[in-house]
């Protein structure tokens, strides 16, 4: 048996969530105040994610912001981080604009933050 | 010229008070923004955690201001961009200046100040060393990076631990600088705790809480910094220092409400927050002056200043349309525990929900907070834990404003003696 102890980053709240684990099986989580932060736990121990927000350079040196549209693995952020600084962008844009495609077979999109004209 | 309501500030808080003013049947206002753009230091907070309490979705600084703006446009609410306010009085005169009009006067019948707050920096913190070039606010660095595209530095130190401080760690890490440490003088960090985690765990950033820069070395470009381990009365342990070799150097140590316009106009201000000191329609001492949003205080959530700033501007809005309903003043007061209150004094028998917000000393463990009523108990609520960094609040209903004794009321906290 493994006691963990996570805090959530679900919402600024920030609950104190602790999991026991038995080999690879969660035997109970406690301390989380949604049902959200349950699912974080989970998701947590298991398959670790996390959104990804950065900026594009765009025509006139201006910045673009993105994010990805949902979390993403989160060994996969610095390799996402190299594929979005190669891309290139033409405007105008507007928020939500899929500027990549299912970025590294994740089956997620980088989506635009920022209306361009 | 002529206004019902000019905004100053075009902010989040400035923006959502003018949205709130329309919709309370003021049409003629006026928002004064200095910046190219609407939507103040949300433009440059790409990373995403707005909007959670209000909208009960995860959007980016952007994406939560570009909600505003676009109800400014449809709204067809005035708005000037680069444009200063230099001066505001009592009798409600704004002046500002721009590059296409130069100095021009507005009266206006009621006026809200959402000017928000800025970065403390290293002059406020008497950090002994060289003057190089390399040493920026964390916000500075933030509009670098975000916004114009540059990074500032390679090889990079953090002082202090605010959430833009923790937020610019990662950001500056995935953009390929090495962040060497965050250094918090406090035993606690400043910051959110989810920002600690996705900010600072994932990318194995060390935080080094009870720690200082006590010393700059570099003659153009910083070359390093010594840092410190700090005891219970943050002085420097001197046998720890560490030199760290950088070429930035970040502070992230606090925010300050911007006021400096309201002294002439004499509006009374809390020595604690830097704000003005406020009822609970936002209205400073002078009638028809409000303020909302971080020049009120500072807010650890942008949703917090949204709600605050729609509560201006519906009492701006009632107060031109000669609505707003001033009962009895009474104070708010609080114990050594609480740092402040807003806000500092209320209505009584006003028949609407009061929320008073806080800030707590220190951190503490298993506390009841309670407001007070001379001896009787109003209101009593247990908090897990709280922090300094973390704002508090409390909801006064209306049907305890309308049986308070007509005394100031009071607001403690009780907590074990076992600190965390």
């Amino acid at each position: 048996m493994k006691k963990i102890e996570l805090t959530c980053i679900v919402c600024p709240i920030g609950c104190t969530i602790k999991l026991i684990k038995d080999k690879d099986k969660i035997i109970s989580v406690s301390g989380n105040g949604c049902k959200r932060g349950y699912d974080y736990s989970i998701e947590e121990i298991t398959n670790p994610k996390r959104t990804l927000t950065t900026t594009i350079r765009i025509e006139n040196d201006l910045m673009l912001s993105v994010k990805s549209e949902k979390a993403i693995p989160k060994e996969k952020i610095l390799k996402c981080m190299s594929i979005i600084n190669g891309v290139k962008v033409k405007t105008p844009v507007k928020i939500g604009d899929v500027i990549i495609k299912d970025i590294l077979k994740t089956g997620i999109d980088i989506v635009s933050t920022k209306n361009i004209n | 010229m002529n206004k019902d309501l000019v905004i100053i500030g075009g902010g989040p808080a400035g923006m959502a008070a003018a949205i709130a003013a329309y919709n309370n049947g003021i049409k003629d206002i006026l928002i004064l923004e200095r910046n190219d753009c609407l939507g103040g230091i949300l433009g440059q907070c790409i990373h995403n955690g707005f909007g959670l309490h209000r909208f009960n979705e995860e959007l980016t600084g952007p994406e939560y201001s570009a909600k505003f703006e676009k109800k400014i446009k449809e709204y067809n609410i005035d708005y000037k961009l680069n444009s200063m306010v230099i001066d505001l009085t009592k009798d409600k005169k704004v002046v500002y200046v721009n590059e296409k009009e130069g100095i021009v006067e507005i009266k206006a019948k009621a006026i809200i100040l959402a000017m928000g707050c800025r970065e403390r920096s290293r002059g406020a913190l008497n950090i002994p060393g060289t003057r190089p070039s390399g040493i920026y606010t964390a916000g500075a660095a933030q509009k670098f990076v975000n916004i114009k595209g540059y990074l500032p530095g390679k090889h990079i130190v953090i002082l202090g631990s605010g959430d833009i401080g923790l937020i610019m760690a990662r950001r500056l890490t995935l953009e390929g600088a090495s962040v060497k440490c965050v250094c918090e003088l406090m035993p606690y960090s400043g910051g959110l705790n989810r920002n600690i985690v996705q900010c600072l765990n994932d990318f194995n950033i060390p935080l080094k809480l009870e720690h200082t820069v006590i010393e700059i070395f570099g003659k153009e470009r910083i070359t390093g910094v010594t840092i410190v381990k700090v005891d219970k009365n943050r002085k420097p342990i001197l046998s720890t220092k560490e030199y760290i070799e950088c070429d930035c150097l970040l502070l992230s140590v606090g925010l300050i409400p911007e006021n400096e316009i309201i002294k002439k106009a004499e509006i009374k201000k809390d020595k604690i927050t830097g704000g003005a000191e406020v009822d609970e329609n936002r209205q400073t001492n002078i009638e028809g002056i409000f303020e909302c949003g971080n020049a009120l205080h500072v807010h650890d959530l942008v949703d917090f200043v949204s709600e605050e700033a729609e509560i201006a501007g519906k009492s701006a809005a009632e107060y031109i349309l000669q609505k707003i309903n001033i009962k009895q003043y009474i104070k708010i007061g609080h114990d050594y525990a609480i740092r402040y209150v807003v806000p500092q004094k209320i209505n009584i028998n006003k028949d609407e929900d009061i929320k008073i917000y806080f800030r707590v000393a220190d951190t503490y463990k298993d506390v009841i907070i309670k407001l007070k009523d001379g001896e009787k108990n109003i209101i009593s609520r247990k908090r897990p834990k709280v922090a300094p960094g973390e704002m508090e609040y409390l909801v006064i209903n209306k049907n305890i404003t309308n049986s308070l004794s007509g005394k100031d009321l009071f607001l403690e906290m009780v907590y074990n003696n076992e600190k965390n």
